[in-house]
């Protein structure tokens, strides 16, 4: 069974953390834990404390990153992530349309090249919009507000496939700009 | 307490823990004594001890300045720079330039082997004779014996280049405690002289290898944000583009082929590596040479040996520029840039660095030895005489699985604070499945084709189920040694599942077994002896552990009766240790292990709970 994160940090599960105070915890926790001060130990001794410096470094990870932190809270709500190949139902039409002039800029036809950069402009707007959304929600959540965890969840996945798809149309215009 | 457990322990003295650099070019041995890290000079006086190795026609091996000597007199019996060949397979290095003489012998394949002198070895081994040269210095030095070591490694190493290492400890008969980054080891160095907190880049250009990696440096603690690096890039790279052009001279003012000279390559060689060392510090150096009773000579300008080296200096910055996104820092954030590696005594290096980083970098430590200086700390660390510092590494390179398609895809990202673990879950696709092969890479790309293989892992004897309804966990930790370890689970079960490991690079433990077994059929030392020897060692540690834990607190929890067990282990232990059968030490050693497991379970628990209690609310 893996062990609470935040009880593994001794700190009360919020979104909203203070990222300093986190840090300390970290370092006193891995003066303690780290195999460095297990070295010469007998038996099980080493192995045991790779595991739990092992732990304790997937914990800093998870709970340093706001987004992490959070996938990190649903999940264990059992709200876990969509797949990545999940269009959000909203962002359907635009995609789709985006998608199309992506294929035809990738095969070739330079006009529509400023079609993709405005779409690209568009989605970066919608990114933004996300954090910003995810920084109430964030809030709310920490309040104790209901509902805000499910509509996190909607819109940790809407921001995830946001991101990934500028990724995608990047590595399609990043080549064209340097052309 | 019972009686029997105050015993007094034979033959305990505090055995000392090396620092070791295993470099291309040099190699050092330091330790760290009541007022900080030395290094170790050689019998003759020398701290640094060239990483060549010479095999005499009575198969007698010599490491050092004397081996350098003789890559001249004797080229076919020397090697050098075998650290560009650790954890690397064949294919790897048919593109390694045709300016190093290695002798790859013929049917290597996962690991290569080099003709040495009539006789084939692989790189480990070949890096373990360095290694047992800087033992016996150490040993010389300090009067006593010595075992145990921290070597360090480039930052970039992937994990079968790690292993390699930790083989050429194992062959040396050294038990490596811990592999630490180069860069990382210097900052410890740069944090014991300056004792001051802040973001440091250390920039470590060496003989084969270049590293770049930011810490973050906090009231003892070295945070490693991230590293990147080139291993395959340094001053040989310098030395072979200069020598490249001597050799073209030489070729038409003698009007022969020089390639097929090797001593004659070797001693061009030497004149380039002088000239290119005295450029540093003149505008102008010459290329000296005298070859039987021929002399060739050629002037190079500072500026001409510039314009000739700043592709290789330029292919330094990209991982720079990496490294500095990956930290999540800005240039203007890095207080201090550390120069480590003799390529950065070259005058346009330091400038390119000052360009980057737009700040003068920091030369007060000697770039040769600061490496080494920073294993002895790390040393110091292990053993507890350094109470106050810690380092937190990272992994270099993303750790991922083959998925279909031959996908990558990640478990474990880069820069990474390690240890660093991961687990997935494994099925079976067809009815009555024994076997499930899990395919791990390293690298960064999406594809497997262009990914590092490091290991195919077979978890075997699957109980026979439908398809799908078997469930292996299997968990992938890197340890703090940046090597991978596999173990793998039946859910269903909880039994342990068993794992076998096809590493794609390197060496089986079978085969470094036979290589022990090998090097000591030829060394003055007996292998049974050794054996001995080693078990005792272990058993020293054992004895010394339960020592402290019956001082601990935890002792106090432990039922009478389990106190009495281990006492009697301990007893048993004891009898047995002047024994000259190593087997019966092992076993009884085993036996004070497994009667000690509750307690060092306990003491690690409170070790947690302390730690908890250390950060309230």
């Amino acid at each position: 069974m893996e062990p609470d994160y935040f009880q593994l940090f001794g700190i009360v599960p919020k979104l909203a953390l203070n990222l300093f105070d986190l840090e300390q915890r970290f370092y006193a926790l891995s003066r303690k834990l780290h195999p460095d001060r297990f070295s010469r130990a007998a038996g099980a001794g080493p192995a045991k404390a790779e595991e739990a410096s092992a732990t304790l470094n997937d914990a800093y990870r998870t709970l340093r990153n706001p987004l992490s932190r959070a996938e990190y809270v649903l999940a264990r709500q059992g709200l876990r992530a969509a797949g990545s190949g999940q269009v959000p139902p909203e962002l359907l039409q635009e995609v789709f349309e985006l998608n199309e002039a992506l294929d035809e800029l990738r095969g070739g036809n330079p006009f529509k090249q400023p079609e993709v950069e405005a779409a690209y402009t568009r989605f970066l707007g919608e990114l933004a919009a996300a954090d910003a959304r995810l920084g109430e929600l964030f809030r709310e959540y920490d309040e104790g507000a209901p509902g805000s965890a499910a509509e996190m969840r909607a819109v940790l996945n809407r921001r995830r496939y946001i991101s990934n798809l500028l990724t995608e149309v990047n590595r399609v215009l990043v080549p064209l700009a340097h052309a | 307490m019972p009686e029997f457990l105050e015993i007094d322990f034979p033959d305990r003295k505090a055995v000392p823990v090396v620092g070791i650099d295993l470099g291309t070019t040099n190699s050092l041995v330091a330790f760290m004594d009541l007022t900080g890290p030395k290094v170790i000079p050689g019998a003759d006086g020398e701290r640094l001890v060239p990483s060549v190795v010479y095999r005499s026609p009575s198969g007698e091996i010599v490491v050092g300045t004397e081996a350098r000597r003789m890559l001249i007199d004797d080229p076919a019996r020397t090697v050098y720079s075998v650290k560009r060949l650790m954890g690397r397979g064949a294919a790897d290095v048919a593109g390694e330039s045709k300016l190093f003489p290695f002798r790859i012998a013929p049917r290597s394949d996962a690991v290569i082997r080099l003709e040495l002198g009539g006789r084939t070895f692989t790189p480990p081994q070949i890096s373990a004779f360095i290694l047992i040269q800087l033992k016996a210095n150490a040993e010389a030095f300090l009067g006593q014996p010595v075992r145990q070591a921290v070597i360090t490694v480039p930052a970039y190493f992937n994990d079968a280049q790690r292993q390699a290492t930790k083989d050429a400890g194992r062959i040396a008969g050294l038990e490596v405690l811990r592999l630490v980054n180069e860069p990382t080891a210097a900052s410890l160095a740069y944090g014991l002289d300056k004792r001051k907190d802040g973001i440091v880049a250390v920039y470590d250009f060496g003989g084969g290898t270049f590293d770049i990696s930011i810490l973050k440096l906090r009231e003892g603690i070295f945070e490693v944000l991230a590293t990147n690096g080139d291993t395959h890039l340094g001053g040989d790279d310098i030395d072979n583009r200069l020598l490249r052009i001597a050799l073209e001279d030489v070729a038409s003012e003698w009007g022969i082929d020089p390639a097929h000279d090797g001593s004659l390559v070797q001693t061009l060689r030497r004149a380039v590596i002088e000239a290119k060392e005295r450029l540093s510090f003149a505008p102008s150096a010459t290329v000296d040479l005298e070859y039987r009773d021929r002399k060739y000579q050629r002037e190079i300008a500072r500026e001409q040996f510039e314009s000739l080296i700043r592709e290789i200096v330029d292919r330094t910055l990209p991982p720079c520029r990496n490294c500095i996104a990956d930290a999540g820092v800005a240039p203007e954030q890095i207080d201090e840039v550390v120069l480590v590696g003799g390529s950065t005594r070259i005058p346009l290096v330091r400038q390119a660095v000052e360009n980057l980083f737009r700040a003068r970098p920091h030369t007060g430590l000697d770039p040769d030895e600061v490496v080494a200086l920073g294993a002895a700390v790390e040393a110091g660390i292990l053993t507890g005489a350094v109470e106050d510092k810690l380092l937190l590494d990272v992994t270099p390179l993303s750790l991922g699985i083959e998925t279909m398609g031959g996908v990558v895809s990640k478990l474990i990202d880069r820069n990474s604070t390690i240890p660093a673990s991961a687990s997935e879950v494994f099925t079976t696709a067809v009815d009555g499945q024994k076997n499930v092969l899990i395919h791990v890479l390293q690298g960064e790309r999406e594809l497997v084709q262009d990914c590092r293989s490091l290991a195919r892992f077979d978890l075997k004897d699957i109980d026979p189920l439908p398809a799908g309804a078997a469930r292996i966990e299997v968990k992938f930790l890197i340890d703090a040694n940046g090597i991978l370890n596999v173990t793998a689970r039946d859910v269903r079960t909880g039994k342990e599942q068993s794992v076998e490991v096809k590493p794609s690079y390197g060496l089986t433990d079978d085969q470094v077994e036979a290589m022990i077994r090998e090097s000591c059929e030829r060394a003055e030392e007996d292998f049974r002896e050794r054996q001995v020897r080693e078990a005792r060692i272990e058993a020293d540690a054992i004895l010394a552990a339960v020592e402290k834990g019956k001082q601990h607190d935890a002792w106090l929890e432990m039922t009478p009766e389990e106190q009495a067990a281990i006492g009697l282990a301990l007893n048993e232990l004891l009898l047995v240790y002047h024994s000259d059968d190593h087997a019966l030490i092992r076993a009884h050693i085993e036996k004070l292990n497994q009667a000690t497991m509750r307690l060092a379970e306990l003491m690690m628990n409170a070790a947690l709970s302390t730690a908890l209690k250390g950060v309230k609310i």
